[in-house]
């Protein structure tokens, strides 16, 4: 491991915190990113989780140099790089595609940035050894890319970018190409890797499971806006609107209005809950909350304090393994409650009349 | 044969699941076999047989081998068929690599035109222009002629050799660009960017990545030059140059006659370069596969144009489109002209040519559109029932069908006459007339050629067709026929018939098999009509006018062929 810590300390010495800022970008009349502010740490493992056509692989690539933002500039290190063309920028991606060159070998594609940066020989088939070695692909150097599997052609292309030792490194869904079982596998790997060599990285995907498994925080992106930037617990646990409470996980949403003079939210439709005291709820704000914070009671068991009952009838139930969700019929709307399942329960039958408690202090209220 | 499926599998299920194919499937393989063998394997092996056939005794011999190498003639021919064609592809690749650069990497305007510009020249014969390149590059042409009053020089454009490369590449250079176009195309964005990103750009992105990535298609395109152009028989003929290999074996076999080994042995010369550029078209064409096509954004990145690169863009397309429209403007005023010699343009303009081209000799236009219409049916039935067995039968080596049409490609025309002339001559029919001296048998000669294209054409419309909307049907109740019927053949119409009129629009202007088969001048298509026009000098004018006809009748043809192409896929789109 004395290579790899060798190249890791040399990489974590370049490790270089990323600062975009006031970026706005169009396509014509589209508008693909508007005012995206974004502080990065060095060394931090950063993700762009959001939908397709949020505009997150748009703001990697602006990173990178390939799109031209209209405003604002992106700092990398420090320094600003807003105006260099992507060959100048020392900022490592990781395509999609993986992008290997077809017509040279494993070796020769991961030796090309290091001939353009006009390294001496000996020190370029070192380099070469020391990234393959790196993603455990050695062996492999001297095949054409198309002999290798889909999991060995993203390794090889992490070792490319790696090898020129770039100040940050940026990954384009890495895991998009690669079966469910790799997926699992390759990621962990990556965030070894990533530990291992301290590198800023920033991971561009749609899949909030990837993201809260090895980020170490998570930008949430809709629509060119960036919704929320935090640790994946946080967001989960403290979502800033409605979006990032849909995409991370699965939220209850109701609607309701304030009341008493906004001491309390009046669900449609029937129950009331008091307003957090100190939190200032936005106008028009929805009541969420997750599966796992609502608990089903008989319907007539006695009610805890600070608990809100919502009386309902269950419409359906899935087993999930490690819990049952029921769907439960309150007025017009439906709400999902997780139970935790122990060997030997039985699920409650469609159509049984029960309550629903909901935890006063688990309640969410959340703005569009 | 649909009929003969529908009722196996409705009857004995079973059984007909088992079978390889049924009894009409079989006699379909066994004509089309038949006719092949007739018409493209025995002629051809005939030929190369007699190469090395001692013309005496028939024994085995390389001796005609030895001859042609001991004959200067023969050799400087040899060297001067290799210098053409391999000049030629280099004047087409100065033509096409600057139009291709501008196409692929820009935003730009005139892509449109470039991309016509790689079918004008297709659409007419290249011997047809000869004659009017001539008067405007010949030694006493239009350029030469306003050259010489301007400063006092005279480029030899046409000049022996230089003509024949001259009217090749401009002819030919569209096979190269349009390959090559299609190849940059192909190269996945993110090839490029990764590069970029590890610090490559500008010439050395372009040598270290694009042009490795572009290599398969140029090459493609480059082989396809050269061999047409080493095959080519009409052209060299029509501009004099007699000291090539194909001028040579036609007039070994029209002047010595049929038992004169020399025109055999230059057959088989001709037959071997013409596998070796398939060959090497074809392997490189198979590496592009792995070579291009990703996951993710398709072509390389373009940037809006301006300033110089814009000037240099425009200046580039004005003259090629210029060398291009010479030939065709050419023959329209000499189709049009009283007399056109030793001036820059013709004297005086007449209609009269037309006339006469229309009153004497409707019969050669009327022979093309018979000729090209047949070959052009045979070229799809022959094409539909090959595809339908390699694409939807189990046949054992069904394959080799399809690879045996396919060998006409590699047959140059030439020597496809020369082997019908050799097998066939002999066989009289009961009126004591020899069987090649039947029209039919240059129409033959046609659809044997441009089976390969028709062929190309039917297995693509059939592969569109997925299986399942196959099994659908079936699932759904419908037997086999009524599944081809009401299934299979309203989807494949458009590509089967997109492949009939190029069929045809190729058809109708081929000349070197033509030229060995034509026996009496009323059964000659309008290709040999032109060339007979256009070898006396009264008859230039005609020969124009038959020659704008013939680029009408390609044109139409050819944008018809687009325009259904165009149709098929929007119905695809839609469907």
């Amino acid at each position: 491991m004395s290579i790899t810590s060798d190249l890791g300390a040399e990489i974590r010495r370049n490790a270089a915190g990323i600062d975009v800022a006031g970026v706005n970008l169009s396509y014509g009349a589209t508008h693909v990113l508007k005012d995206v502010n974004l502080k990065i740490e060095p060394g931090e493992f950063f993700a762009f989780l959001g939908p397709s056509g949020c505009g997150k692989t748009t703001l990697l690539r602006l990173i990178a140099g390939f799109n031209i933002a209209q405003t604002g500039r992106v700092m990398v290190g420090g320094q600003d790089i807003s105006s260099l063309p992507p060959w100048k920028r020392d900022v490592g991606m990781v395509f999609q595609s993986y992008a290997l060159w077809p017509h040279m070998s494993v070796a020769k594609n991961v030796a090309f940035g290091l001939e353009e940066r006009k390294l001496p020989k000996v020190k370029i088939a070192a380099r070469v050894d020391q990234a393959l070695d790196l993603v455990n692909l050695k062996h492999l150097k001297d095949r054409k890319p198309s002999q290798l599997s889909g999991g060995q052609q993203q390794r090889v292309a992490l070792a490319r970018t790696i090898a020129v030792r770039p100040k940050v490194l940026l990954l384009d869904e890495p895991l998009s190409n690669l079966d469910a079982k790799m997926r699992v596998q390759v990621r962990r790997e990556l965030r070894d890797l990533q530990q291992e060599l301290g590198i800023t990285t920033i991971f561009v995907t749609h899949d909030q499971e990837e993201a809260n498994t090895i980020c170490d925080r998570i930008a949430v992106m809709n629509d060119g806006v960036v919704q929320q930037v935090g640790t994946p617990m946080a967001l989960y646990d403290r979502p800033a609107n409605l979006f990032v409470a849909n995409f991370l996980g699965t939220a209850n949403i109701l609607d309701g209005t304030a009341e008493t003079a906004g001491a309390e939210f009046a669900i449609t439709g029937g129950g009331r809950l008091p307003f957090p005291a100190k939190e200032n709820v936005q106008p028009g704000a929805k009541l969420v909350f997750r599966p796992q914070n609502a608990r089903i009671a008989p319907h007539d068991a006695p009610k805890a304090p600070g608990m809100t009952r919502l009386d309902g009838r269950i419409t359906h139930v899935e087993f999930l393994g490690a819990s049952l969700r029921y769907g439960v019929a309150i007025g017009a709307n439906e709400v999902l409650v997780d139970v935790p399942h122990q060997a030997g329960n039985a699920p409650l039958p469609t159509g049984a009349p029960i309550a629903v408690d909901l935890d006063h202090s688990r309640a969410l209220f959340l703005a569009a | 044969m649909t009929v003969a499926t529908g009722f196996s599998s409705e009857k004995a299920a079973p059984a007909a699941r088992q079978a390889v194919a049924t009894p009409g499937q079989w006699l379909t393989i066994g004509a089309i076999v038949a006719f092949l063998a007739l018409f493209l394997l025995i002629p051809v092996a005939m030929v190369i047989l007699v190469a090395f056939q001692d013309p005496n005794s028939g024994a085995f011999t390389l001796v005609n081998f030895a001859d042609f190498a001991r004959n200067e003639m023969f050799l400087r021919s040899f060297a001067n068929s290799l210098y053409v064609s391999a000049m030629s592809v280099v004047w087409a690749t100065i033509f096409a690599l600057p139009l291709a650069y501008f196409t692929t990497r820009f935003e730009f305007r005139g892509a449109a035109i470039i991309q016509t510009l790689g079918v004008i020249p297709l659409i007419m014969p290249p011997f047809a222009g000869a004659v009017a390149m001539q008067l405007f590059f010949g030694r006493n042409g239009s350029v030469n002629l306003l050259l010489g009053d301007w400063f006092g020089i005279n480029i030899p454009f046409m000049e022996g050799l230089n003509g024949v490369i001259f009217v090749q590449s401009v002819h030919y250079f569209p096979f190269i660009l349009i390959n090559l176009t299609a190849s940059l195309r192909n190269i996945d964005r993110s090839m490029e960017e990764a590069a970029q990103n590890l610090g490559c750009s500008g010439g050395r992105l372009f040598r270290r990545i694009v042009f490795p990535l572009a290599m398969p298609g140029y090459v493609a395109g480059a082989s396809l030059v050269f061999i047409k152009v080493f095959d080519d028989l009409a052209t060299p003929l029509l501009l004099n140059v007699k000291d090539m290999l194909a001028p040579q074996a036609y007039l070994r076999i029209t002047s010595i006659g049929l038992k004169d080994p020399m025109g055999y042995v230059i057959s088989v010369v001709l037959i071997v370069f013409s596998v070796l550029s398939l060959f090497i078209a074809t392997s490189t064409m198979r590496n592009r596969d792995y070579a291009t096509v990703q996951r993710g954004g398709g072509g390389l990145a373009k940037r809006p144009i301006g300033g110089l690169d814009l000037v240099m863009a425009w200046g580039t397309i004005g003259l090629i489109l210029a060398l291009v429209l010479a030939p065709h403007l050419g023959l329209l005023l000499l189709s049009f002209s009283t007399v056109w010699s030793f001036s820059v343009l013709p004297d005086g303009y007449t209609t009269a040519h037309y006339t006469r081209v229309v009153l004497e000799s409707g019969q050669y236009i009327w022979n093309t559109l018979l000729y090209a219409t047949i070959a052009g049916f045979i070229g799809i039935i022959i094409g539909t029932a090959i595809s339908y067995i390699v694409l939807r039968t189990k046949v054992p080596g069904r394959q080799w069908l399809d690879y045996l049409a396919s060998a006409a490609l590699a047959v140059p025309g030439v020597v496809l006459g020369i082997g019908y002339l050799r097998a066939y001559y002999g066989v009289s029919l009961p009126s004591g007339q020899s069987v090649t001296s039947l029209w039919i048998i240059i129409v033959i000669a046609l659809a044997v050629r441009r089976l390969p294209y028709a062929l190309r054409a039917c297995m693509a419309a059939m592969q569109q067709i997925s299986v399942s909307l196959e099994e659908a049907a079936e699932n759904l109740g419908a037997n086999k026929a009524s599944t081809i019927r009401k299934i299979m053949v309203p989807l494949m119409t458009g590509g089967i018939l997109a492949g009939f009129v190029t069929s045809f629009a190729t058809a109708s202007v081929e000349l070197s098999a033509t030229m060995m088969l034509v026996q009496n001048t009323s059964d000659a298509p309008l290709a040999y009509g032109l060339y007979v026009f256009m070898q006396s000098p009264a008859g230039r004018g005609a020969g124009a006018a038959l020659g704008i006809i013939a680029v009408l009748i390609v044109g139409i043809s050819t944008y018809l062929s687009q325009l259904l192409a165009e149709r098929d896929r929007s119905t695809r789109a839609g469907s």
